[in-house]
């Protein structure tokens, strides 16, 4: 600091401080103002969405919730002219289905995103992936006419084949009269399988694309090292995609538990805990809310959006936690964007 | 198929061993099942037979190969057969709707009348869809209009303005995407007709199908918005923009195909959407244009109606509107894919010509090499 860089001699303008220095600051123009403030109550009021879900969820429920006090978590009827009901029943029926779904949806799928990330030509893996979102997006509604009116036919043999030769040992497998195919329809079983077939794309397209995140010069690696096609995929895009596989399953059980035409079509609803899946009736919350929702008003009204509100919460907890899985998987791949 | 195992190409090997375990295998089980086991039943054969599959293929293999080698081809085997039972799932929905759909889908009428004033049982000659059309169509256009503008502006905050709420917008949109559709009607149910006392109509089910479809459109929006070049950004503010102009002239313009992708992919999800609807429209079989007053059917909440009746017709009918609900999935999706094969800031050939004609670069519209061009870009 020498002598001639003292304070400067020029007038004081708006643009320096006092010190002398200029000041660099932005001052937003109106139109940028607007903008901000546009866009950020724009993301506000998707926030304000989420919470009146939770809000309104609640406001309606409290007649019921207010009425039943605990009982409503332990209850296993639904019988609102008798002052009692309760989701324990449809609780553990939509925990049965979601767990049925998982078994049928994780290994395919999670073959499936295998083949389509590791195994499949070049030429199809376009087509492959296009098909799978494709599969997530046929609705709902197609599935269960499907399930109701072609897979429930077919499983019937396969359930009674179960439940016959396995149902000696594991006592759960029985059904009431194995004879008759009719008391294998609309079970945990059946229902359990469709809604997988459904979840299955969910769980195929969050595999694949963290299987597709390994790193390129790794599997280079194990394969330079004279890893067989497997051995890379064990050794490098398996441990690489763990987060990804743990994601996917949960949000696929995510999917599974809200799913409710599909559900609805397949079962017969009863209220009883299910105790052996492959027997006819079981119910879930999503589709005692889709069956009783006409038929209601008062205190069951309330009581359905009691179980309503008991479902948004367990999908919430569920998906937040594959979200904070998966995206901690992401977080280290996600550099070069 | 099994030729797919590989990129490398086929060895005549591979090709002989799965060939010969498939043959030995079908043989087998047929032997088996046909003449030592009392049992039957086409799903077991062939589930057998694949087991069977795999383990002949081991041993031929073994034959050949050392054991990593013959681990390597099983594993092959069963993520291949993943693969092809997905791709058969969504055939198989696919051909057994349309299948069963055909015969309500040739009658002229189908798409042309409602079945307001017809029984359940009458033939399929008489009455079809047209309501649930008009009301599939006026449903998605309102909840486009109320998600849409909501839903990019949510994904400009997001990638643009990143103000703190950031975080939190993120993970909130995410956590939405998984509210279960069904939740979504209970909540307008719960606001609309019951605390505001509004009747059941095409509106409330327009909201709730929203609720589902903002965060599509706002995460894959967000996406798009994110593979926009910050050089190109940064090119705008150093020539003295404003944020806005910024946004408005270069980022938007650049992510225009994506973002019709968003919307698409957005209609496409909520398009067939029966539990919503099913709580908050209101039935009834009768034309009903006006989605602000009383119930209007819609495609997927005719099919969960008349699928529920236990007649041929009705059946047959609920199939038709299935495959017609299906190619407008199809469709949209279609739409989406061509619209967002493009990255962002990729022009179509028509563009490229044309700045290349206004930069003078071109005297004749087929005299520039519009291949170099694409390869350049990409």
């Amino acid at each position: 600091m020498t002598a001639t860089m003292a304070a400067p001699v020029a007038p004081r303008s708006p643009d320096v401080d006092s010190r002398g220095r200029r000041v660099l600051a932005t001052r937003p123009t109106a139109s940028d103002r607007t903008f901000v403030v546009a866009a950020r109550s724009a993301a506000v009021s998707t926030l304000v969405v989420m919470g009146l879900i939770g809000l309104f969820l609640l406001i309606g429920a409290w007649p019921a919730l207010h009425q039943q006090g605990w009982s409503f978590f332990t209850e296993r009827q639904w019988l609102p002219e008798a002052g009692t009901f309760g989701v324990a029943s449809l609780l553990w029926g939509t925990l049965l289905v979601g767990l049925f779904a998982l078994v049928v949806a994780v290994p395919i799928g999670f073959g499936a995103a295998l083949f389509i990330s590791e195994y499949a030509p070049r030429s199809i893996k376009g087509s492959l992936i296009t098909l799978v979102d494709l599969m997530a997006a046929v609705p709902s509604i197609i599935y269960a006419m499907w399930a109701l009116f072609f897979l429930q036919a077919h499983l019937l043999t396969v359930a009674q084949w179960i439940s016959v030769h396995f149902g000696g040992w594991l006592p759960f497998l029985r059904v009431n009269t194995p004879d008759s195919p009719s008391s294998y329809t609309s079970s945990a079983f059946i229902a359990g399988i469709a809604v997988g077939v459904v979840v299955m794309p969910t769980v195929t397209s969050i595999m694949r694309e963290v299987f597709s995140q390994a790193p390129i010069g790794e599997r280079e690696g194990a394969i330079a090292l004279g890893a067989t096609r497997w051995g890379m995929i064990k050794t490098v895009v398996l441990p690489f995609g763990r987060a990804g596989i743990v994601g996917g399953i949960m949000l696929g059980l995510g999917r599974a538990l809200g799913e409710t035409i599909v559900v609805y079509a397949v079962i017969s609803p009863m209220f009883e805990f299910t105790t052996h899946p492959l027997q006819s009736g079981t119910n879930t919350i999503a589709s005692h809310i889709a069956s009783r929702y006409s038929e209601s008003s008062g205190v069951a009204l309330s009581g359905l959006l009691g179980a309503g509100l008991v479902l948004f919460l367990f999908t919430l907890v569920i998906n937040t936690l594959a979200g904070i899985v998966v995206s901690r998987s992401r977080s280290g791949s996600a550099t070069e964007i | 198929m099994q030729q797919r195992v590989r990129v490398g190409g086929v060895s005549p090997e591979l090709v002989l061993h799965v060939a010969s375990a498939a043959f030995g295998a079908l043989a087998l089980v047929w032997l088996m099942y046909q003449r030592l086991l009392p049992i039957s039943g086409t799903i077991g054969f062939w589930l057998s037979w694949y087991f069977v599959f795999l383990i002949l293929l081991a041993a031929v293999s073994a034959t050949s190969l050392d054991r990593m080698a013959v681990i390597d081809r099983l594993v092959g085997a069963l993520v291949t057969s993943a693969g092809v039972v997905m791709i058969a799932c969504l055939v198989g929905i696919v051909v057994f709707t349309v299948v069963r759909g055909i015969d309500a889908l040739t009658h002229w009428n189908f798409y042309t009348q409602t079945t307001a004033y017809i029984g359940p049982e009458a033939p399929l000659d008489q009455g079809g869809i047209l309501a649930a059309i008009v009301g599939t169509l006026e449903q998605v256009a309102i909840s486009v209009l109320l998600s849409v503008p909501l839903g990019i502006a949510t994904a400009v905050y997001l990638s643009e303005v990143r103000g703190k709420l950031a975080k939190i917008v993120r993970t909130v949109v995410e956590a939405m995407s998984a509210v279960p559709t069904i939740v979504a009607g209970l909540f307008i149910y719960s606001m609309l007709i019951l605390q505001f006392g509004q009747e059941r109509s095409g509106l409330a089910a327009s909201m709730a199908l929203s609720i589902s479809m903002i965060p599509v459109v706002v995460t894959t929006a967000e996406v798009v918005l994110r593979l926009v070049p910050n050089g190109l950004r940064e090119a705008s503010l150093a020539l003295g923009t404003t944020q806005w102009q910024t946004v408005r002239r270069v980022v938007l313009p650049t992510a225009r195909s994506g973002l019709v992708t968003a919307v698409l992919l957005g209609v496409a999800r909520v398009i067939g959407e029966t539990s919503p609807v099913l709580l908050v429209a209101g039935s009834t079989a009768e034309m009903n244009a006006d989605p602000t007053h009383g119930p209007q059917v819609s495609l997927p909440l005719f099919v969960f109606n008349q699928m529920r009746l236990p007649l041929d017709q009705a059946i047959s009918r609920a199939f038709g509107a299935a495959v017609v609900l299906l190619v407008l999935v199809v469709v949209a999706f279609a739409l989406a894919r061509i619209a967002g094969g493009k990255a962002p800031g990729q022009m179509s050939r028509r563009q490229q010509r044309r700045i290349a004609i206004t930069a003078g670069l071109a005297p004749a519209p087929n005299a520039i090499n519009v291949r170099s061009l694409e390869g350049d870009i990409s």
